[in-house]
């Protein structure tokens, strides 16, 4: 399946890619209301995170992995696999916020909701016509949306 | 292949999700005792506490068995295995035969002898009849005490007390939660559970339950000689695998049902997962009972892909919890209090009251082995990278761990590549 | 409270300022309607013109910091953010106008050289933009390089006096000659010599890509060449300079072609001075210095006092490189070019490179740079004209550099006699360069004159390659559109064809030592 793949070498930690995000998945799909209005009125954060240290940096997010840690330790059966499309998929409606996937996803991409006890994942801005919203704002090809399964 | 499946929990789910990963065509069949399709077994708490419907506990839609093409047989009890016929016979008689077995039985509650335990008003907490019950009853009743300061009995408390009856926990410990967390996780929890209301009483447990002429319990009599008045006790202390079918059968059974990396008990073509197997834990050389939400989702997808034939080994369990007290989240991964007098064991910990947050890290042979997050707890996930892939600490890792910058970049270069950005080849 | 107006707002406590501060180049126009906040602009500016206060809990600037890169206009998620001039003004003065006034307060600060980075952005001539050329009408036709061959194809090397050819007969004849060696090159555009460690590794790996996609050649600069960049030799020219970096016999071997370093447009006479910040473990390996340690190119090389110096030195390296390779000799464009120019085609040069008073540099003298040297079309064509009237015009090739800007600069330079052309600044142009000048403080916002790894890798080498290829090729296609348009189908038949070109605009000097006519003769 398309994955988005970060490269370190190459990211420059501008942070666009959160800006991206937090903007496709705003309801107004207006950066600048999404920023200054929802993020802080309605808790609207990234699925993104950056990481820095010294002069390397990468913009991590949910992998959708083969076998996702998360789904095995969701006791609500919010994240599970969809097996036509591979991605690990996050129902909110049916979250209780227990943290356990946050505990057991080794890859740290999976963050709380600031304001609802709910949590904030990837989901590979399913349904957007130009593919992952991070991947397109990436100034320096970083992030890659590729399928590289062999 | 047919694959027979007995459980309801959810390693019944990991390892339909785990065949069918590799096998659309056999036919599956799951066998539950309870009526109802797997669900969120910690989810009775939330249910108990009203915090959900009951028409939010289903661990998959209906459609996941349709999908996944599962043929669901509820509130059926297998009474009997025949492994060299491989066959189940169920209690009404029936037999079903199977190619591949999974034995997900599960746990059943651990009551220990307490006088006057026996008779009305003394519950378990451990499935959704236990919590069903519990709420027709709390309309009616004031008092509860729960026997049991661990994550289950203080999650019934909390929720009871959501109820509005006055709860009383007896914990035999010193302290609650004295398995998964540590002392200053136990007393930052303490506290926020006295903060609201709940009464803990450590050091103690109950010595008899005390009736009426009716046979209606009164009160416990504790250990210490204090006698509290309740309508209902409530003991939960814990589980203990449930291996009585796996016994009968000839399987071999230790603590729980023994089995090898592939999930595969001492019959070739059966197989265990979840609370009542015995299976391999990532931090210790031998094979433990390790009765974990995660580890029973992943044995049965193991097991799964396994039936499947498919030899794919079991990284092994790792024990982790994550719990909050009245909006004060508490994680614990690994192994947080370390065995007394075994060397080699470095803990550092640091502790903010006033912010209630509290890490503990547990370091061993240069390795992060455990940690315990209170309060702050976003960084979890990647302290438990360390654990699960068993990184080997530089200097500079281990500071910033300790600084609580847990941080992909410090994973060593190669297999930071081979996990973020796999099949990349840098051209020059 | 007292509202102050905007622009007070970040002079925080005292309105006085050093001169320096106040006479700053630029101003950042921050639309506060526009600006969230998201700092992606302060994380962008390698100069900290932008800074997030902390006590405000907003992004604010400081004017004075700013260089006018534009890497945050560029990167700003809301196009919250305009670099304009200062608007301040000094009293009009056309003797002393502002940038000597800025100067003279800066060097009164600093005691220091005047350092500039990038081509001279002074007034000089440009003559590409007085030169006009032909088209067919009637009595010769045009190609359409769309339906016709058109060769842009050319070879960079010494060719033979006369070719002898051996007849026998039925068979058809064959070549006797023997054919020095040749850089055979499938469009005129070189990427010019540009060091590693004046720019980075991702730059040169770029390069390097592109040249080999384009079938053209880069040029290393004098910095030497990584090893891993080994395999792009086909299209690589190493250079030889009076710092000898890096140079060792694999790396006279590692290439299609050895270029002789001896000035550069940008600064003649002048050596180079690559600081220690800038040498870092990769730099260190493969200049062969240590890391840290200044990297000094004198300014003459210390074994080159003539002619017959120079000839030594050419075949040394010709003997290093087992005369499998041309060797080129560069030289700046100066007063006594043609002459000098003969001289090096005399001394061995099978190419000579001729780099003029507008090309860049990581870092000159201001002075030197902007007052020093002659444009690169009047040295073309003296160059051109003189080896033709001595007969030897063929013993060398003839690549022009330092001001190429266009296709068509291209097209008049190949006219003027060149053979092909470098192209150093509009490579970084096509990399996002802004021309800011400021290569030589090591802090390019846009990852290009720098070594610091927080900024070198904002050069993605495949998007950078990318563009680079789509630049040459682009150049490439107007190139063959002009050809067709003067009937040309080959760019043999353009080179040194001045009647293609007329001046317009010109003195009758500068007609004479162009070659050309003016427009309407």
């Amino acid at each position: 399946m398309k994955r988005v793949y970060p490269n370190r070498e190459y990211c420059i930690g501008c942070h666009l890619c959160e800006l991206a995000c937090i903007t496709a998945h705003s309801e107004s799909g207006d950066l600048i209301i999404a920023y200054t209005q929802e993020r802080e009125a309605a808790g609207l954060s990234p699925c993104k995170k950056i990481f820095q240290k010294g002069s390397e940096c990468v913009a991590i997010s949910c992998r959708h992995c083969d076998d996702p840690s998360c789904v095995a330790a969701c006791i609500s059966g919010a994240l599970h696999k969809d097996p036509e499309t591979g991605e690990t998929v996050y129902d909110r409606g049916k979250c209780v916020g227990c943290w356990s996937c946050l505990m057991a996803c080794p890859y740290g991409a999976i963050r709380r909701h600031p304001v609802e006890s709910k949590i904030v994942k990837c989901d590979l801005c399913r349904g957007r016509e130009e593919g992952p919203a991070c991947v397109q704002a990436c100034p320096n090809q970083a992030l890659k949306y590729e399928d590289r399964d062999e | 292949m047919k694959y027979v499946l007995i459980g309801n929990g959810v390693a019944t789910i990991g390892a339909i999700e785990g065949i069918r990963k590799h096998d659309r065509q056999g036919r599956i069949v799951a066998i539950g005792s309870e009526a109802s399709a797997p669900y969120g077994r910690p989810l009775i708490s939330y249910l108990l506490a009203g915090k959900i419907s009951p028409d939010q506990l289903a661990l998959r839609p209906d459609e996941f068995y349709r999908k996944s093409d599962v043929e669901l047989r509820l509130g059926t009890t297998v009474s009997a295995i025949d492994c060299a016929a491989r066959t189940v016979t169920t209690s009404t008689g029936e037999k079903i035969d199977y190619d591949r077995l999974l034995v997900s039985t599960g746990g059943k509650p651990f009551t220990p002898p307490i006088r006057g335990a026996d008779g009305p008003d003394v519950y378990n907490f451990t499935n959704l009849d236990h919590a069903q019950t519990m709420i027709s009853l709390a309309k009616d009743i004031q008092k509860a005490v729960v026997v049991g300061g661990g994550l289950i009995g203080l999650k019934a408390a909390e929720s009871l007390f959501d109820r509005g009856v006055e709860v009383s926990i007896l914990e035999l410990s010193p302290r609650i939660l004295s398995l998964a967390f540590d002392a200053n996780a136990a007393r930052l929890a303490a506290r926020r559970l006295d903060e609201v209301g709940l009464s803990v009483h450590c050091g103690v447990t109950a010595q008899h339950i005390d009736r009426d002429a009716a046979g209606r319990v009164r009160g416990v009599k504790c250990t210490d000689g204090t006698y509290i008045p309740t309508e209902i006790v409530v003991i939960a202390i814990g589980v203990v695998p449930n291996t009585d079918l796996a016994e009968a059968a000839g399987l071999r059974v230790d603590r729980g049902i023994v089995v090898d990396d592939l999930m595969r008990t001492s019959d070739e073509n059966v197989f265990a997962a979840g609370d009542v197997a015995q299976a391999k834990d990532l931090l210790h050389d031998e094979n433990r009972v390790v009765p974990i939400w995660t580890n029973a989702y992943s044995q049965g997808y193991c097991a799964g892909k396994n039936m499947a034939s498919r030899a794919t080994p079991y990284i092994g369990g790792l024990a982790m919890n994550s719990i909050s007290f009245y909006g004060l989240p508490t994680i614990s991964v690994g192994t947080v209090n370390p065995p007394e007098g075994e060397e080699g064991y470095d803990v550092e910990a640091s502790l903010d009251e006033r912010k209630q947050t509290y890490r503990k890290l547990v370091f061993h042979d240069n390795r992060l082995v455990g940690y315990v997050l209170v309060g702050d707890i976003d960084q979890a996930g990647l302290y438990t990278s360390f654990i699960k892939f068993q990184l080997n600490l530089t200097p500079e890792m281990r500071q910033s761990l300790s600084q609580g910058h847990p941080d992909v970049l410090l994973w060593p270069d190669r297999f930071f590549d081979d996990t973020w950005n796999p099949n990349w080849v840098d051209k020059d | 409270m007292p509202q102050f107006p905007n622009i007070l707002c970040e002079v925080l406590t005292v309105l006085f300022q050093p001169i320096n501060k106040n006479y700053h180049e630029f101003i950042i126009e921050r639309d506060k309607d526009r600006c969230i906040n998201c700092q992606v602009c302060v994380r962008q500016c390698s100069y900290e013109a932008h800074y997030w206060d902390d006590n405000r809990q907003k992004v604010m600037h400081d004017n004075s910091k700013c260089i006018g890169c534009h890497r945050c206009e560029a990167l700003c998620p809301t196009a919250a953010l305009t670099i304009r001039r200062t608007p301040s003004e000094f009293r009009p003065n056309a003797n002393w106008r502002p940038v000597f006034l800025q100067n003279i307060y800066k060097q009164a600060d600093t005691g220091g050289v005047l350092l500039a980075g990038m081509g001279s952005p002074v007034d000089i001539p440009v003559y590409w933009d007085r030169l006009l050329l032909d088209a067919s009408q009637v009595t010769n036709p045009s190609i359409d390089p769309l339906r016709e061959p058109m060769e842009l194809r050319t070879y960079l090397g010494t060719k033979p006096d006369r070719l002898k050819l051996l007849e026998n007969g039925q068979e058809p004849p064959s070549l006797q000659t023997e054919i020095a060696p040749q850089i055979k090159l499938d469009t005129p555009i070189m990427f010019a010599a540009m060091s590693f460690g004046a720019i980075n590794f991702n730059l040169h790996r770029a390069m390097a890509r592109a040249a080999t996609e384009l079938k053209t050649a880069y040029n290393t600069g004098e910095g030497g060449l990584h090893r891993s960049l080994f395999k792009y030799g086909k299209h690589t020219i190493v250079q030889v300079a009076s710092g000898r970096f890096g140079v060792h016999r694999d790396y006279l071997n590692a290439g299609c072609g050895i270029e002789i370093k001896i000035g550069q447009g940008a600064k003649p006479g002048i050596g180079g001075h690559l600081p220690g910040e800038k040498i870092n473990d990769k730099v260190s390996e493969t200049r062969m210095i240590p890391i840290g340690s200044d990297a000094i190119s004198p300014a003459p090389h210390h074994d080159i006092y003539s002619i017959e110096d120079l000839l030594q030195l050419i075949f040394a390296l010709k003997e290093a490189s087992e005369y499998r390779v041309p060797v080129s000799v560069k030289i700046a464009a100066v007063h006594n070019v043609a002459a000098i120019a003969s001289g090096v085609v005399r001394a061995g040069a099978d190419i000579i490179t001729v780099d003029g008073m507008r090309g860049g540099t990581g870092a000159a003298p201001a002075m030197i740079r902007d007052n020093v040297g002659i444009p690169i079309e009047l040295a073309l064509a003296a160059v051109d004209q003189r080896l033709r009237d001595e007969g030897i015009r063929h013993k060398a090739s003839v690549v022009a550099a330092g001001g190429i800007r266009c296709a068509a600069d291209v097209v008049k330079a190949i006219a003027l006699g060149a053979d092909a052309v470098y192209i150093g600044t509009a490579t970084l142009l096509a990399v996002g360069c802004t021309l800011c000048g400021r290569c030589y403080t090591g802090k390019c916002p846009w990852g290009i004159a720098t070594n610091d790894p927080r900024l070198s890798k904002r050069q993605n080498p495949d998007v950078a390659s990318r563009k680079l290829v789509n630049l040459v090729n682009a150049w490439s296609h107007e190139i063959q559109e002009m050809l067709g348009g003067m009937g040309l189908n080959s760019i043999e038949s353009l080179r040194g064809n001045r009647d293609k070109l007329r001046g317009i605009g010109l003195s009758d000097t500068e007609l004479d030592i162009l070659g050309v006519k003016h427009a309407g003769r």
